[in-house]
């Protein structure tokens, strides 16, 4: 069983995202992805809820509403605890970049608003290696919903919360839901050493921001020998940047 | 009426206070005899008017398939596995157990959470984080250990075939099929002994015959199931 200690000697970087659905995160997390390929260097890309060996029961369970807050819980700690195994500590292990599209906080603010003891979720998640860089994208409700809106006419029964029977209402619900994810990650905040990014900005200076955050990681992280980059990609970081106003 | 009292705090979902049903796990490693003794006990609750419900592993319309599926790869890394019967465990808690206790039967549960946290000390997770995690378990009635040493269980497994996950296929890969179920088997045996004394189990002998174990079982069964209204 891994320990702090034992994490502490793995030479790769783990960078994780965060944020409420609507937030942004995994627009910016591509974007990152993206420009850190551009330049080279070996990145594992890993995302909740994706295990080749625990989705399908997760999915069974939701598409047929067997979840309950506890085993909402559990099944996603099994999730992430083979992808853990799989993916995440062989590439730390390996000495590379991690990114991760939600981290063990989103199961703390997720189970804590459905009524899981805090403290048992984050014991449930000892196991996890401690992330080197840990963005949340923070946004307001209102305008999560008017993105959400934008890209998906139909709220999932879970996202929505309808398992704890706040309101009858899916709408009505997903605000309530959302609306206590969004204090547990505020407490989260203050708890680890989680950088609060404004998602409310533009989606180039978050990226500006976000790549700022991340350079002083990239030392020593081995990176391949660039020859016949695509042209698009320099041209893009360039644009990135002058839109940002650099 | 049966005091509803978990190991550690207790878990979102569970209003009541008190149960009228009674909750008996029966543990024992693999090949034991629990599955023929729980169907023999069954049918004698039943014949005695006790309404009765057993509920083993895998059993849960949740993950149940899930964990065949992933266990037939043999890929599965103990935390991952460990997570999986936990989630089995809940889900059966709450869909099976639960609502037979608030009916007034007596639960029969093949396997507790203690054979989950042996398989996964063995496999080298830590006892701490066990505990944590199924602190979310209801305290049962009474547990009833099925006890036998490795050398007479083996004589028991060869009849009917060595399984993969029973020898520690997983984690023992340079033994033979035969030193890896004694090792294995050793070691979860001895992780059950030590819970079995420090949790107070009924403790019986399970190397005698079904008819002589059954016996006991259901002698020491009986105050339990009889502290309950007579049907």
């Amino acid at each position: 069983m891994s320990t702090v200690n034992e994490f502490m000697d793995l030479p790769g970087r783990l960078i994780v995202v965060e944020g409420i659905d609507g937030s942004g995160k995994s627009t910016q997390l591509d974007l990152l992805h993206k420009w850190l390929r551009s330049e080279g260097y070996v990145t594992v890309f890993t995302e909740w809820n994706s295990s080749p060996i625990v989705r399908d029961t997760t999915k069974r369970g939701k598409r047929k509403q067997l979840l309950t807050p506890m085993s909402f819980s559990l099944i996603h700690a099994a999730d992430f605890a083979s992808r853990t195994h799989e993916q995440i500590l062989p590439a730390l292990q390996a000495g590379v970049i991690v990114l991760a599209d939600r981290y063990i906080y989103t199961a703390f603010a997720r189970d804590a608003a459905r009524g899981v003891n805090r403290k048992w979720v984050r014991d449930l998640y000892s196991f996890a290696p401690p992330p080197d860089l840990a963005l949340y994208f923070h946004v307001s409700l209102e305008e999560s919903i008017r993105r959400i809106g934008a890209a998906r006419a139909e709220i999932k029964f879970y996202e929505a919360g309808m398992d704890l029977g706040l309101s009858e209402d899916v709408s009505e619900s997903f605000r309530l839901f959302q609306g206590r994810i969004l204090e547990e990650y505020d407490t989260l905040c203050d708890e680890y050493d989680i950088t609060r990014v404004d998602a409310h900005q533009s989606l180039v200076s978050q990226q500006v921001l976000v790549r700022d955050l991340v350079e002083p990681l990239l030392e020593d992280m081995p990176r391949r020998e660039i020859t016949n980059v695509p042209t698009h990609m320099h041209a893009g970081y360039v644009s990135l940047a002058a839109g940002g106003g650099l | 009426m049966t005091k509803v009292q978990f190991y550690g705090e207790p878990p979102p979902g569970i209003d009541q206070e008190w149960l009228p049903g009674r909750l008996i796990a029966i543990e024992g490693t693999d090949g034991v005899g629990r599955s023929t003794i729980i169907s023999i006990l069954r049918d004698y609750l039943e014949a005695n008017g006790w309404g009765v419900v057993d509920s083993g592993l895998r059993r849960s319309p949740l993950v149940g398939p899930g964990i065949d599926q992933a266990k037939e790869g043999h890929t599965l890394d103990p935390i991952t596995l460990n997570l999986f019967y936990a989630t089995d465990f809940w889900d059966r808690f709450e869909r099976i157990m639960l609502p037979a206790l608030q009916a007034g039967m007596v639960v029969l549960a093949d396997r507790y959470i203690f054979s989950l946290m042996a398989r996964a000390v063995v496999r080298g997770a830590a006892r701490e984080w066990l505990e944590q995690i199924y602190g979310f378990a209801m305290i049962p009635d009474q547990v009833i250990y099925l006890d036998i040493d490795a050398e007479d269980l083996v004589l028991r497994i060869l009849e009917r075939g060595f399984d993969f996950w029973e020898s520690g296929g997983d984690y023992l890969h340079d033994r033979s099929i035969y030193d890896g179920f004694m090792q294995h088997q050793r070691e979860q045996l001895h992780e059950m002994s030590v819970m079995a004394e420090r949790y107070g189990w009924d403790v019986i002998d399970a190397r005698g015959t079904i008819e002589e174990v059954f016996e006991e079982v259901r002698v020491a069964v009986m105050p339990t199931v009889e502290s309950m209204s007579r049907p």
